[in-house]
């Protein structure tokens, strides 16, 4: 453990940024506001990249004590910073990607009357995004957590005029309190048994716990209750509902906080939390489950969206799904590995997308799209490389971390060929329904209206462009478009040869020892296995991309034809399973008629009330009585006074009390 | 030598002629007569003690309650003879409110 202080100053920077614009930027000029918070978001990652440079392996992890904050006994909690290979990461990825969106935010949000709260906003999921992942300790971590969740609703919620805007905002905080409960209870049960929520505490105590083998017990159930957490955070099932309906959100916060940054912190909290799941085979296997289902629901409702941010959205739950089920089968360098390369063309997506849509004028359906080639080349090429990223093409970024994930899957000790099945059959869906959004959108004729921009306004983007059509975005918006874009094709050559997992071994070292053994023993026999496997996962991609091009750019009729003989199982995928409707009849409604019916009705009404009326009344009546006594007549008060002195000795002289 | 209880008996009669008199009488001299009457039936019960108990502290009050009832007397007229003077009455129900 070696003390680093420059720690701090990476969260606090954007923290200040966000209170100076946030108290300040109402009467500021937008350039002053730009200015504010691309200077503290750029000196954060000017920061990291400073605490990159010094980082070393052997003197690593670092650690930086801000304040005593809890002191009870012999439970301490401090405001403490943490930092070992795997929060760099974090931290390179959080303050780069993030510094890039703000840049492109500026282009994107120029025209919004609401520029400073926006800007201030995100100033503000940096800090608390940074103080996630730099935590030292679980609660430091909560806080976060918690932060970073007030940022996604502030931030869904931004144009909150709108109706749904507002209520997107409400359902996201909603059910990421569920998932925050059971990262509570988690807390707690670590408090209890442990008496530390300190990282190396906690994982020194684990250690000398022996593996549960038989499926229950402690570990097993601070686990379980920390991926209830993760499930919410990263929009898992059955707790990703939250994730499409962000969407209401502008499209940088999109990019920003529910695709690149926030959404994966559940993975990084489990992938830090790894020494407990290692100790429980159980648990393990609910993540690896969990993970791999939701890979393939979420994507199997991509294909059927017509919003291109909504395609987007369960494209992210679906990667997120591939995360958990890296983590689960063991894999966690592989869970980070994708979780970076992710952010990386993931976050390009949804700029590129948000670039399309500024350029046509708030339009997100795809089916009015079309043709855009020709319109925004840097867009159209950033946007290609991106998709074939996200589609496993080598040699892009995503094909490392993918074939990473799918390898493990088949081949660790947790694995079986199940969970590679259902990656591979995900990895085909993944790459349709991407090139079905890349030919929908580029290709063909353009669909829309000319003159539909200002008055249509579904992004709420009624900008005075007075443009006559689809149009490229400006270059403060393509830069960032481009750095990603190098990002996604480049970022995944660090995996080559296993330097990203080496570098990263130390933070997952509790089982790495018998797992790198294992693992040098099963490469020599397995490079032909996994020769061949890789084969099978780009095939798959292919055929994504060759089905997409049959039916979405050759013969352009056929989709319709196809969904019209599949039927109610088009309309079940077309309206995401009918998920939200059922929530809506178990949870929602029970809640409200219960809520109504029972604790309104019921308890509030008939028994808060009713004390309050009632004990009211009865004072009003009883003292309506009484009052007469209070005549202003002085002779009748003087027979009070005397018939109470009767009384007094009457009853002294029954007692037989004497007075001496 | 008269027994105790008879004194404290007529003590007690003196005290509630005085009681019944300022509850029944409407007349504010009589009423301030009726004060004096259960004073003077307490002054009975203490010097009795006193002289039972042979002790003197019983006696000493009796003159504090003179000297009080003394200068009772003298403020409660010049109240009664304000009160006349305004409302040309001595009649207590009449005068129940403290304002004109």
């Amino acid at each position: 453990m070696t003390p680093n202080p420059y720690l701090w100053l990476v969260p606090i920077l954007p923290l200040a940024g966000a209170a100076v614009n946030g108290f300040f930027g109402r009467r500021s000029s937008k350039k002053a506001i730009t200015a504010v918070a691309l200077i503290f978001c750029g000196a954060a990652f000017f920061m990291a990249l400073v605490i990159a440079s010094g980082f070393s392996s052997a003197s690593a992890p670092y650690y930086f004590n801000l304040a005593h904050w809890l002191r009870s006994g012999s439970f301490q909690v401090d405001f403490s910073f943490y930092l070992d290979q795997l929060s760099l990461v974090m931290l390179l990825v959080v303050t780069g990607v993030g510094f890039l969106i703000h840049i492109y935010s500026v282009g994107y949000m120029w025209e919004d009357d609401g520029y400073y709260r926006f800007m201030s906003y995100m100033n503000l999921f940096m800090f608390f995004m940074l103080t996630l992942v730099l935590a030292k300790n679980y609660l430091v971590m909560f806080i976060g957590w918690e932060g970073v969740g007030l940022a996604s609703y502030l931030l869904i919620g931004y144009w909150f005029t709108k109706d749904s805007a507002a209520a997107a905002g409400k359902k996201a905080f909603i059910v990421n309190r569920i998932g925050d409960f059971g990262f509570l209870m988690a807390l707690f049960l670590m408090i209890k048994h442990f008496g530390s929520l300190d990282f190396t505490h906690v994982f020194s105590a684990v250690q000398s716990l022996p593996t549960e083998t038989a499926g229950t017990g402690l570990l097993t159930a601070i686990g379980l209750l920390l991926m209830v957490g993760a499930a919410g955070k990263s929009a898992q099932i059955p707790l990703y509902v939250w994730l499409p309906d962000a969407m209401e959100g502008p499209t940088p916060v999109s990019a920003l906080i529910h695709a690149a940054t926030m959404v994966t912190a559940g993975v990084y909290m489990v992938a830090r939390s790894s020494a407990i799941f290692e100790r429980s085979p159980m648990a393990m296997m609910v993540v690896a489950i969990i993970g791999a289902l939701t890979a393939l629901f979420a994507a199997t409702i991509g294909i059927a969206q017509t919003d291109i941010k909504k395609v987007l959205a369960y494209s992210t739950i679906s990667q997120l799904g591939y995360m958990f089920m890296a983590c689960g089968v063991g894999a966690f360098s592989a869970g980070i590995f994708h979780l970076m390369t992710h952010a990386f063309f993931k976050g390009l997506l949804f700029l590129a997308a948000g670039s399309v849509i500024h350029g046509i004028g708030g339009e997100q359906d795809m089916r009015k799209m079309g043709g855009l080639r020709q319109y925004m080349p840097w867009t159209f090429l950033t946007m290609t490389i991106a998709t074939f990223a996200i589609a496993g093409f080598p040699p892009f970024a995503g094909f490392f971390s993918k074939d990473e994930i799918l390898w493990k899957a088949y081949s660790s000790e947790y694995g079986s060929w199940v969970f590679w099945l259902i990656g591979v059959i995900t990895a085909f869906i993944t790459s349709f329904y991407m090139f079905r959004l890349w030919f929908l959108t580029f290709f063909g004729d353009y669909r829309g209206t000319a003159a539909q921009g200002d008055a249509h306004g579904h992004d709420d983007h009624s900008h005075g462009h007075g443009h006559g059509g689809p149009h490229e975005s400006p270059w403060v918006m393509l830069g960032p478009l481009v750095v990603l874009a190098f990002l996604s094709l480049i970022g995944g050559w660090i995996g080559i040869g296993g330097r990203f997992e080496h570098f990263l071994a130390p933070v997952f070292q509790s089982g790495s020892a018998a797992e790198l053994a294992h693992e040098t023993a099963g490469e020599a026999a397995g490079t032909g296995t996994e020769t061949l496997l890789m084969l099978i996962s780009v095939s798959a991609a292919f055929l994504g991309l060759f089905l997409a091009w049959t039916l979405y750019f050759r013969r352009p009729q056929l989709p319709a034809r196809i969904a019209a003989s599949l039927g109610g199982l088009y309309q079940a995928v077309a309206h995401k399973y009918y998920i939200d409707e059922l929530y809506n009849v178990l949870f929602v409604k029970p809640l409200i008629d219960g809520s109504t019916e029972i604790l309104w009705h019921g308890v509030d009404q008939n028994v808060i009330d009713a004390t309050v009326d009632n004990s009211a009344s009865a004072a009003r009546e009883v003292s309506d009585t009484v009052r007469h006594m209070q005549s202003g007549n002085l002779r009748s008060y003087a027979g009070w006074v005397a018939a109470g002195g009767a009384v007094v000795i009457a009853y002294m002289i029954w007692m037989g009390v004497w007075v001496r | 030598m008269v027994p105790l209880s008879y004194y404290l008996l007529l003590s007690g009669i003196l005290f509630v002629c005085g009681v019944l008199g300022f509850l029944i009488k409407r007349n504010i001299i009589t009423i301030f007569m009726s004060i004096e009457l259960m004073l003077n039936g307490v002054n009975l019960s203490f010097v009795a003690f006193a002289a039972h108990w042979h002790a003197l502290s019983g006696q000493v009050f009796v003159f504090f309650v003179m000297v009080v009832a003394a200068a009772e007397a003298a403020v409660g007229l010049a109240i009664i003879i304000a009160v006349y003077r305004t409302r040309e009455t001595l009649n207590v129900d009449q005068v129940n409110l403290l304002k004109l």
